[in-house]
């Protein structure tokens, strides 16, 4: 049982990430993405190819060490999000959403159909884990993997209010809240636009990373378009544009996805099961119209701030 | 070559009928509707169903007309999917997207409709599982109309029928009342209320005609391909494409867009591994972003 609750933070905490990056995206910078599990998928093959050992059917195999190859992932994802953002991130915002969309699906079908480079539709197994070799139990390994994310979430977190309080956050809220009054301010929007955009996509590519050496392989069976809509959930759930609401978000999400699933491998009858996955999906779906027609803040909504120059004279 | 374009314009008359009414939609209720493909699964399922119940009553119904593979059973199931498609826009319309619009944000819009498609898409697989579907197990015979291009019958008849369907869509969009009336929210809707256009009942009308499309759409698709709960998810981007490449708004543009991308779909793979078709309405989307982001008839960014 605990180590089952040990299992289920570490992925609530890989999500997390993910949900944190969207939320720069979303909550701070008011951008649309529709395509969260694309880079993810970039980020977990990046990092997959560069720790992995010499494999004599896919590329790479450099067995870079855990930091490097994750770094690597990262900055993969930035590149693909630069390139999206830089055609669309001057036009109507459903460009944005759909060039995403249509980014996360084609990099799924690349990683189907470049076997030299992702294995194909078998993907990359064995890739190494991170320190494995100093554990004598997987119990005791995953132990040490949960606080190893406690302390990664921890800093981004960190690092991610204090940059939301910096000039460079503030003018970021300012151009979400009002374009033509910021660039009259002198401020470069489509410069904050795809820099918060890249940044928030480094985030999701860390996720993805950080997800493919805990399990220890990727396919590309695992960055389904259903992730993306997991992503948005946790985040309108629990709250956009507040970064304790995401990782709230992420939690309850997942809790209720892993829930449903064993709840449905255990009762459902057997021509049910099959189907099991729909259910799944159903409830994500359904949860994700209910919060925005009960309860649109989310459950941890943005604080209202107010700039201490306003009114208390 | 030749069989690649033909393969391509069939293609190409599905999306566009698909594209129609999310350009409308994008234009006169002002969002991008991503649920809008999951009207063509459900018109295409709802099909099917009414030719269950028709086969069911009348054994006779099985007949077809001469070398096409349905008979009334299709025509008269079609109707039904129209009809039930454009029931489940007005639905959703009114639990969910009508609240969504009073509060004043796009983009909420655009969440809630990705949550939609994961409902209906989910709901599909769960009453009709993951087995394709079919509405007629007969083998036909494809014809050879020029020398190296063969084409079934049916995929004759879908292109026809989209080709009247378009010229029928264009006179109402022209000539009624309620088609002017649709066009001028679509321009300015406060000056179109002003006249005293009826915004709401433009609005239903706008989720009936996209809807209804969607589903002769889906109706097509199930007879030349199959039927699939992810039949809609396939053409998510083959759709946007169309849309963009017309530019948002135009329902000429999006015609002319959706047979583009179906063409290029077709003779993509000419020379790119088959495998990265789904792919090609992204690029699409992409090397029109960059060149031309109005798209070939929109006015608006």
């Amino acid at each position: 049982m605990i180590s089952y609750l040990v299992f289920f933070l570490i992925f609530t905490l890989i999500f997390s990430v993910a949900v944190l990056g969207l939320n720069l995206q979303w909550g701070f910078a008011g951008l649309f993405n529709a395509g969260v599990v694309g880079f993810m998928a970039v980020g977990a093959y990046t990092t997959a190819i560069l720790i992995g050992p010499p494999n004599d059917s896919v590329i790479g195999g450099f067995s870079l060490p855990f930091p490097i190859a994750l770094a690597g992932g990262m900055v993969a994802s930035g590149i693909a999000a630069w390139i999206v953002a830089k055609a669309t991130i001057r036009l109507r915002h459903e460009y944005l959403a759909v060039a995403t969309f249509g980014i996360a699906l084609s990099i799924q079908i690349i990683a189907v159909n470049m076997p030299w480079l992702t294995g194909g539709t078998l993907g990359i197994i064995g890739v190494p884990k991170p320190l494995q070799g100093q554990f004598e139990s997987v119990f005791n390994y995953n132990v040490f993997f949960l606080i190893m994310m406690i302390v990664l979430v921890a800093a981004i977190y960190n690092a991610l209010q204090a940059i939301m309080q910096s000039p460079w956050g503030r003018a970021l809220k300012s151009i979400r809240e009002n374009e033509d009054a910021a660039a009259a301010l002198g401020k470069d929007i489509d410069k904050f636009r795809i820099e918060a955009f890249v940044l928030g996509c480094m985030l999701m590519g860390m996720a993805g990373g950080l997800f493919t050496v805990f399990i220890g392989y990727v396919s590309p069976t695992d960055f389904e378009p259903t992730v993306t809509f997991q992503v948005w959930t946790m985040l309108i759930l629990g709250g956009s544009a507040n970064n304790r609401g995401a990782v709230a978000g992420a939690i309850i999400v997942w809790a209720i996805w892993t829930f449903s699933g064993w709840a449905i491998a255990s009762f459902a009858p057997p021509t049910l099961q099959a189907q099991g996955g729909g259910i799944q999906v159903m409830l994500i779906g359904f949860l994700l119209v209910a919060t925005l027609l009960l309860r649109p803040r989310g459950l941890i909504g943005e604080e209202v701030r107010i700039s201490r120059h306003v009114g208390s004279d | 070559m030749l069989q690649h374009i033909a393969d391509g314009l069939l293609t190409g008359a599905i999306v566009s009928l698909g594209a129609i009414g999310l350009t409308l939609t994008m234009n006169i209720l002002r969002f991008a509707n991503f649920g809008h493909s999951e009207f063509l699964t459900w018109g295409a399922y709802m099909a099917f169903v009414g030719i269950g119940l028709i086969g069911a009553i009348d054994t006779y119904a099985g007949g077809s007309f001469g070398p096409l593979s349905f008979g009334w059973a299709l025509v008269i199931s079609m109707a039904v999917a129209v009809l039930a498609t454009a029931a489940l826009a007005l639905v959703l319309d009114s639990v969910v997207f009508k609240r969504l619009r009073r509060s004043g944000n796009e983009m909420t819009l655009i969440f809630a409709s990705f949550g939609v498609a994961l409902l209906v898409r989910s709901v599909l697989l769960l009453m009709f599982g993951h087995d394709p579907k079919y509405y007629s197990r007969d083998i036909q015979m494809s014809v050879e109309l020029l020398p190296g291009m063969r084409v079934l019958p049916d995929q004759m008849f879908v292109l026809g029928c989209t080709l009247v369907l378009m010229a029928g869509l264009h006179a109402f969009m022209t000539h009624t009342r309620t088609g002017i009336a649709m066009r001028a929210v679509s321009e300015n809707v406060d000056l179109a209320r002003l006249n005293g256009v009826d915004t709401g009942a433009i609005i239903r009308w706008t989720w009936i005609i996209g809807g209804g499309l969607a589903a002769i759409a889906g109706v097509f698709y199930g007879m030349t391909v199959q039927i699939r709960p992810e039949l809609g998810f396939g053409l998510i981007l083959p759709l946007f494409a169309a849309t963009i490449v017309g530019g948002t708004g135009s329902i000429l543009g999006a015609v002319i867009g959706g047979f583009i991308v179906g063409l290029a779909e077709n003779l993509a793979i000419m020379v790119l591994p088959s495998g990265y078709k789904p792919a090609i309405p992204f690029l699409v989307i992409l090397i029109v972003l960059y060149v031309r982001p109005n798209g070939l008839f929109g006015e608006r960014p």
